[in-house]
């Protein structure tokens, strides 16, 4: 199928906006995407026609919620090539995902001393909830360096995993837009006797994803990443390790049974899901994943690749010295996250000049300050794309610039 | 939507490119510091108290146009202040900023000129940015606090 950015962006209803007399120029998908008429529809039809609770009522219209809210499941399971679709697990987002595996698996698995290997380029989500075990379990973190062009620096990369019992690394950099070799860190950290995480927040809305090809253990991702609503993000883990967890969070949908001296756990997936899930942004991220899949995530990875070729060549081509792109120059080990410095000038004086003519960039740390202290800087401003974004938003980029380095140099 | 000369005044773009009052005062200066947890802008305010007067004032650290002119401004404004006075200035401040106190409804004393902190008013109309001006008034405020 012929790629064309600039018809799909029509299904997009906020990228028609006019602010000013001027269009949008959305390049903030690495920090949230924009949504296409086919994810908002579904979501206020099933609103208006088929909302009900799900896995407790006996009438028909929660037997209809109910079907619509697993056959999300299922295709999340399809998306990702996961053996079974109850290994399917709603969370809020990434977050809570890793949140769940870090407290669950490493509250029931790891004791004082046990090791953790996480990489320099996660960010938060993948720092903080291990952080948190070394404080309530007492275990040691070890940390994967990177290389000068911003990739793993996988060099000493057996030892750092000996005697491991966790590897949890993301499968793609928010800040720098490396893409990790995840099917080699999960080979390797087996080989240690360790689990893989992989954090596929930035990953999975961008490529195609194989959880057996990749041999993962768990991986993680989010809805809003991904053209679908906020509020709901996945979890997928191999069976018997999720069967062998204790639960993350108590309540109900969750219990198999419960007495006033006990509970016993629902089975997969319910032991993971307390309480009310967000029924109407499942029905929305399986409307996501079906507009996706139709467009063919091989088709966007390659639209993507194309579109940060040509970033970085228009960039560098016009700004020289005074443009400083972190993360790896090859579009086959990147994908569309860029991270730049321009002359002196602070990221968020950059991104209000941009602001001017519509250009939304994110300007801030990227919640991954370890690696912006290895960076040596506060800040970056950051462009990101996705497939509603064609050539013209990378030049609207490009000649927003100009002028900026003259407004603030020093 | 206001344009970019509403926010980025020649005063500005001036403490910006020629920040006063930069560096650090050694102990018994008190030494207070500030973060803006969105965008990892960092700030370090030093004061040197005697006989409830600011004598010195030195500021540190990294941020945006618009965070590290208010610093320079404010470090220009408060030396040589007495304290009270200083209190009364970061209130005056913050209200231009449109930060009001909590249930302080006392009148503000507006008698003595801003200067070159009006300059800054234009960051209200850009309510992302205040956060950055207000940085260093804030950890100004730290600082008087544990002098």
């Amino acid at each position: 199928m012929s790629f064309d950015a600039a018809l799909l962006k029509k299904d997009f209803p906020l990228l028609q906006r006019i602010i000013n007399d001027k269009p949008l120029v959305y390049l903030d998908s690495a920090n949230t995407s924009q949504k296409p008429q086919q994810v908002i529809d579904s979501m206020s039809h099933f609103m208006e026609t088929s909302y009900a609770p799900i896995n407790r009522s006996a009438y028909q219209l929660a037997a209809e919620s109910t079907d619509a809210f697993e056959n999300a499941r299922s295709m999340c399971r399809t998306f990702i090539n996961a053996p079974h679709t109850n290994e399917i697990i709603f969370t809020k987002n990434t977050t809570e995902a890793l949140n769940l595996v870090a407290q669950s698996w490493g509250g029931a698995n790891l004791r004082a001393g046990d090791v953790v290997v996480l990489t320099h380029m996660e960010h938060h989500a993948n720092i903080v909830p291990w952080h948190m075990l070394v404080q309530s379990h007492g275990i040691q973190l070890r940390w994967v360096p990177l290389t000068s062009d911003g990739q793993l620096d996988l060099t000493n990369l057996d030892e750092l995993l000996k005697g491991a019992k966790i590897f949890s690394f993301t499968a793609m950099s928010n800040v720098l837009g490396t893409l990790t070799p995840v099917k080699q860190l999960c080979a390797a950290a087996h080989g240690a006797g360790a689990i893989a995480v992989v954090d596929g927040c930035q990953y999975v809305p961008h490529n195609v994803t194989d959880v057996i090809a990749w041999d993962a253990d768990f991986l993680t991702f989010s809805s809003h990443k991904m053209c679908g609503p906020s509020g709901i993000g996945v979890l997928w883990g191999r069976e018997e390790l999720l069967n062998a967890m204790p639960p993350f969070m108590g309540g109900g949908n969750m219990i198999g049974d419960v007495r006033l001296d006990g509970f016993t756990c629902a089975e997969l997936p319910a032991k993971f899901e307390a309480g009310t899930p967000p029924i109407t942004e499942v029905i929305g991220l399986g409307a996501a994943i079906s507009y996706l899949t139709a467009i063919g995530m091989d088709n966007i990875r390659q639209h993507e690749k194309e579109t940060i070729t040509y970033a970085l060549s228009a960039l560098n081509e016009r700004y020289g010295k005074d443009i400083t792109i972190h993360g790896p120059t090859d579009p086959e080990v990147r994908g569309t996250a860029l991270s730049f410095k321009f002359k002196d000038v602070h990221p968020h004086d950059l991104s209000q000049v941009l602001d001017q003519s519509n250009i939304c960039v994110r300007a801030g740390h990227h919640c991954a300050k370890p690696l912006m202290r290895l960076l040596g800087a506060n800040a970056t401003a950051r462009a990101s794309f996705y497939l509603y974004n064609s050539l013209d938003d990378v030049d609207a980029l490009v000649n927003a610039l100009e002028g900026a380095g003259d407004l603030f140099s020093l | 939507m206001p344009g970019l000369e509403d926010l980025y005044r020649e005063i500005i773009l001036d403490h910006y490119r020629t920040p006063r009052n930069r560096g650090e005062l050694a102990p018994p200066a008190v030494k207070a510091e500030g973060h803006n947890p969105l965008c990892g802008d960092e700030i370090q305010v030093y004061i040197d108290v005697a006989d409830g007067i600011v004598r010195d004032v030195k500021i540190s650290g990294q941020g945006c146009s618009i965070s590290q002119s208010s610093a320079s401004m404010m470090s220009a404004a408060v030396k040589g202040k007495s304290i009270d006075d200083i209190r009364n200035l970061v209130r005056r401040f913050k209200h231009m900023m449109s930060i009001e106190e909590e249930g302080n409804d006392s009148p503000i004393d507006e008698s003595q000129s801003l200067g070159d902190l009006e300059a800054l008013q234009g960051v209200v109309k850009f309510p992302v940015r205040i956060k950055c001006a207000v940085l260093s008034w804030n950890t100004l405020l730290d600082a008087l606090n544990n002098a």
